[in-house]
């Protein structure tokens, strides 16, 4: 309907990528609501059509390369806001890929996960692109509020860096979680699911972390990994270990956002201490890292 | 009986910037309903017969015999120079051009002031917020000074909103205005057949048309209207769709490339973009247009598609 009216050439290229997308995909993706102008896009630059050419590598990660398995997803509401709090790990963000990959292939209908990329991520040529067409948003509070008011669906990692550039010997140590999102989640009455990612650690074990390099090239890491810098751009491939997701239940607070820091942070420790569970649990169910 | 007494002074509106496109679009509409006086140092084309077009500078004393010889119902404030050049006295003429007016307005109690301001003057920045409200911090200078002189203006009109609750101060900051005749940078940009882009970015664009921004100056023209509102058109669309739909071909390269080139080529005079406005097709500055909507009750009547294509000329 909408995008018809942009006459897009029709270019070698897209022929052979829409013959990539699955057809569950594609099926999936005609079901997802979105808001969209009379180009083709939502007003936060989402457009349903990049999710769909985004999904052929990432369902082919999900499936065949993490083989990644997901429970409790049910726990995630099919309408209305909410806020998905995970931990964050791997020295890549392919944590944030799969969980967003799940609440597609496991849903039907799927769900777009938003989430909130870091301050410099639009700096970056193609990466704000495509990151911005997949339905991804620089983190501000202002953004964030925005979405939910809209009944989207948000993806947080409150650890931040500091969770997914730590070291191997932390792993599964959870990090100081920031409070912004229960803050946000109390003043936009929105339900929290806590996630866990059990699997994305081993992907890239970080055995030390070169920080005046990282200043160097403006990263939040240089990691030394058994294969980065050792084999150059080609060890920053995760290790095909297998993921494994984990949903909570949905957790409601009490409050305006406007509490003291003790209160807030009482609260977030809650949060902390469920995904922690739910990483606990991960990792007892698990036989080994890559099975 | 001292002279002057029991002579009834005339009602007017004072239209200053009269001789530009949006400047004669204001007088015409505001003429229907009043007298008016048009303002600018220019030559005005095509005036209404029974305006009269005062050709002065608004910061020269003579301005100020308007107000005395007439009841200035409202000043509309248009005489902004929006010259990426910053020539001459650009920054004199727009800042103390504006602050002699609030001064008059103030002195002769004039009712209304009413000014358009620029959404630019928040600046694109990787890391804006979508949708950025009036609140948001006026950061355009900081990579292109020399948009400065409007930043300077927008403060000082909002500090003259609070000194004088008495005024209806009415400043209104839209986004790109675009139309078939309208000649600023964001327009020319668009009817290049092969535009520049930047390598791997594509921010989401908020236009305007002129005739829905003639629209928002005559709400707020009305009694009751105070305030500073963001205006915006149909909605946001990615520049490469934009250009799309216009059928250009975009020339895509590296950002230093474009930067280099655009410095040089402004330098030599080959083109009117300086190249710090490049920023502005490599990031967002995406305004939240509600607050006119719901006080001012501001609806554009051009739909995204439309307003794109009237830089082509034909309005449809």
């Amino acid at each position: 309907m909408s995008g018809s009216l942009v006459k897009r050439r029709p270019s070698w290229r897209r022929r052979l990528a829409e013959n990539l997308v699955s057809p569950e995909i594609r099926g999936k993706m005609a079901r997802i609501s979105a808001e969209l102008g009379e180009l083709g896009v939502d007003p936060f630059g989402l457009d349903p059509e990049a999710v769909k050419f985004a999904a052929v590598p990432v369902e082919w990660l999900y499936r065949h390369y993490f083989r990644v398995e997901t429970h409790g997803i049910d726990n995630v509401p099919q309408n209305g806001r909410v806020l998905l709090i995970a931990n964050h790990s791997g020295q890549l963000p392919f944590d944030g890929m799969m969980i967003g990959a799940s609440m597609i292939m496991e849903r039907d209908p799927p769900r777009v996960l938003r989430s909130m990329v870091e301050k410099w991520v639009p700096r970056l040529p193609f990466v704000s692109v495509t990151m911005a067409r997949i339905g991804q948003i620089v983190g501000t509070p202002d953004n964030c509020r925005r979405l939910l008011s809209r009944e989207e669906a948000i993806l947080v990692f409150p650890e931040g860096t500091r969770g997914i550039s730590k070291t191997f010997d932390k792993a599964y140590q959870l990090e100081r979680f920031g409070t912004g999102f229960m803050r946000l989640a109390l003043e936009t009455g929105t339900p929290i699911v806590p996630v866990a990612v059990v699997g994305a650690e081993e992907q890239a074990p970080s055995l030390y972390n070169v920080k005046p390099l990282a200043k160097l090239f403006g990263a939040p890491a240089f990691p030394i990994t058994p294969t980065f810098p050792l084999l150059g751009p080609a060890g920053l491939l995760p290790l095909p270990t297998r993921y494994r997701i984990y949903y909570g239940e949905p957790m409601r607070f009490q409050g305006d956002g406007d509490e003291e820091d003790e209160v807030i942070e009482r609260q977030v420790e809650d949060v902390r201490a469920a995904v922690q569970k739910l990483i606990e649990r991960g990792l007892g169910e698990r036989k080994g890292i890559f099975s | 009986m001292p002279s002057g007494e029991g002579r009834v002074k005339k009602s007017v509106i004072l239209v200053t910037g009269a001789a530009g496109r949006l400047g004669r679009l204001m007088v015409q509409t505001a003429h229907r309903s009043g007298e008016v006086i048009a303002v600018d140092r220019r030559p005005i084309v095509g005036l209404p017969k029974d305006v009269t077009h005062l050709r002065t500078d608004v910061r020269w004393r003579q301005i100020e015999d308007v107000f005395r010889k007439h009841k200035v119902q409202a000043v509309l404030h248009l005489g902004l120079i929006h010259n990426p050049r910053a020539e001459d006295d650009q920054y004199r003429f727009n800042v103390l051009g504006t602050q002699h007016l609030l001064e008059l307005v103030a002195k002769h109690k004039v009712p209304k002031f009413v000014m358009l301001s620029s959404a630019n003057i928040y600046g694109p920045h990787p890391d804006n917020s979508h949708f950025l409200t009036e609140d948001a911090p006026l950061l355009g200078a900081e990579a292109f000074p020399n948009i400065r002189d409007l930043v300077a203006v927008d403060r000082i009109v909002q500090s003259f909103f609070y000194r004088h609750p008495e005024v209806e101060t009415v400043m209104l900051r839209p986004v790109h205005i675009v139309g078939p005749r309208v000649k600023n940078a964001p327009s020319n940009y668009l009817r290049l057949e092969r535009p520049w882009v930047v390598m791997g970015f594509d921010p989401m664009i908020q236009l305007v048309h002129e005739e829905d921004v003639v629209q928002a100056l005559v709400l707020a023209m009305k009694p009751g209207a105070k305030g500073v509102f963001n205006v915006v058109g149909p909605g946001e669309a990615p520049l490469s769709r934009i250009l799309m739909l216009l059928g250009r071909r975009p020339t895509s390269m590296p950002d230093f490339v474009v930067r280099a080139a655009l410095d040089r080529a402004f330098k030599l005079r080959m083109t009117s973009f300086p190249a710090p406005e490049i920023r502005h097709i490599q990031y967002n500055c995406v305004v939240d247009g509600s607050l006119a909507r719901r006080v001012l009750g501001f609806e554009p009547q051009y739909g995204l598609v439309e307003t794109i294509r009237s830089v082509l000329g034909h309005s449809e």
